[in-house]
């Protein structure tokens, strides 16, 4: 092999050679050619002699105060968000919890003659939610639990590969703040707050990138631990498919109704 | 941005993370924004000293970037590291910036390079500068002063391109990105960089290797 030339070295020192191999090979032979390459090194080992002074701890308290006059308030547009497509996705999800509710009322729907009873409309409607939001903490808690015993595949790998709870980090995420809007017009601030407290570690963990660092990996586990959160949906969410359970499927139709319909 | 390093939180933006503080400032919590000032301002501020050499300028484009961020945050996309977005900023605004200095300086008549010591070094330093001294501190503290000098004569691009690739660690595809130019041209980009640094060094990385040698002699 002929000498490789000074742009050839430079780009082997930084693994962008196609023939990387081949250099490598012939520098082993070569005294000239890896005293070249030594040079190289020197004076990138030099750009570490140039001192950075460190602008001190609160460097950035300091440019807060210097910027945050200069910052107008963002007005926030509501409809934005909404034609993202991972919106849209748990968009599909809650439009057939809609269904399912519609369907429900329809089935209950009392004979024209009949006067309509209304919480037993109301009753199927929170059942439907309670099954729903129960299925919902059920694959979060498989995301979460997968998240917290996550590890990296190598020792002293630099990075984890969060990929695939990071995917259902973002479609739970959209569902989990529908449910929590309907829990809310429910009326039922158990609800709300542990949909809350989800809400806060998928927003981190839908908006991490896709590899991480074992320490942010931590962060996120000791998160998890920390809050009981895996505790927390458990219960909740047993307790919500008993009562989704509990209560009757089908509308019992009470004497005076069947009354008023033998009168007509 | 492998070996950027997250800057010391403070206790009170601990605990909130990028994504969130993101979301509140787009849902109008202005405040929201110093989460994320606090967290990454001493890293901004280190790329742009190393990229505009004086903490005046490097101080001028950590301000900007971040003023530039907020505005644009919109069109931030949720999947990004906001780090390295605010990174990519502040490298495009130094290098308009060096332009801009070196455009003013054209203009003048060419004096030596001011170091922000005070001292006066002449360019003609950078390559007739006799043999260092053989104390070892002096001679990196001479080095230092040099390379300083001599990445400040590379052009804004080569500059850049040589302080992402080789203090920050960046990808190819990123330095490509900040340039607006394509990979196989970033690369040249740090190829032709790192050839002019050696040029201007030469001097003292074989007095150096010099040193070295006669070291390892019994």
């Amino acid at each position: 092999m002929i000498h490789p030339g000074e742009v050839q070295l430079i780009a082997y020192r930084d693994g962008e050679m196609k023939e990387q191999m081949k250099i490598q090979e012939h520098l082993k032979e070569c005294a000239r050619c890896r005293a070249e390459l030594e040079r190289i090194e020197t004076v990138l080992a030099a750009m570490n002699a140039m001192p950075v002074p460190d602008p001190g701890e609160d460097y950035g308290r300091r440019v807060w105060q210097q910027i945050s006059p200069r910052l107008q308030e963002k007005s926030a547009r509501w409809w934005q968000g909404w034609f993202e497509p991972r919106r849209l996705v748990a968009a599909g999800a809650v439009a057939a919890l809609v269904i399912a509710a519609f369907v429900a009322g329809f089935y209950l729907r009392p004979h024209p003659l009949v006067q309509p009873n209304l919480s037993q409309e109301a009753s199927v409607r929170q059942r439907v939610l309670w099954l729903a939001v129960g299925e919902h903490l059920g694959r979060t808690e498989m995301m979460l639990m997968e998240l917290a015993n996550a590890a990296p595949k190598v020792v002293r790998a630099k990075q984890v590969d969060i990929t695939s709870e990071q995917r259902r980090a973002e479609s739970l995420l959209e569902e989990n703040r529908l449910y929590r809007q309907t829990a809310l017009q429910e009326r039922d601030p158990a609800l709300v707050s542990i949909l809350d407290s989800l809400d806060r570690v998928l927003l981190d963990v839908a908006h991490s990138p896709d590899e991480i660092a074992p320490a942010e990996l931590e962060v996120i586990q000791h998160r998890i631990s920390e809050q009981g959160l895996l505790l927390k949906i458990r219960v909740v969410r047993q307790d919500l498919l008993k009562k989704g359970e509990e209560a009757p499927l089908t509308p019992t139709r009470n004497n005076s109704t069947i009354q008023e319909r033998n009168k007509t | 941005m492998k070996r950027m390093k997250t800057g010391a939180d403070s206790a009170e933006t601990q605990g909130i993370g990028d994504a969130i503080a993101i979301e509140r400032v787009l849902a109008g919590d202005r405040d929201a924004y110093r989460v994320l000032v606090e967290r990454y301002g001493r890293d901004i501020y280190r790329l742009a000293y190393r990229m505009t050499g004086n903490s005046h300028d490097a101080e001028e484009v950590v301000q900007e970037a971040f003023l530039r961020a907020y505005q644009k945050l919109e069109n931030f996309e949720a999947r990004a590291n906001f780090r390295t977005w605010v990174y990519r900023i502040a490298a495009n605004y130094a290098i308009d910036r060096m332009r801009q200095r070196r455009s003013d300086e054209s203009h003048r008549e060419l004096p030596g390079k001011k170091m922000e010591d005070g001292q006066q070094l002449e360019p003609l330093d950078l390559i007739t500068d006799a043999a260092p001294s053989p104390e070892r501190l002096a001679r990196s503290a001479q080095l230092a002063n040099h390379m300083e000098a001599a990445l400040q004569r590379l052009t804004p691009a080569e500059r850049t391109a040589v302080v992402m690739r080789h203090w920050e660690g960046c990808a190819i595809e990123e330095i490509a990105t900040v340039l607006h130019s394509n990979s196989s041209a970033a690369k040249n980009t740090i190829f032709r960089a790192v050839q002019k640094l050696r040029r201007a060094l030469t001097p003292f990385t074989e007095a150096h290797a010099e040193a070295k040698s006669a070291g390892a002699r019994p």
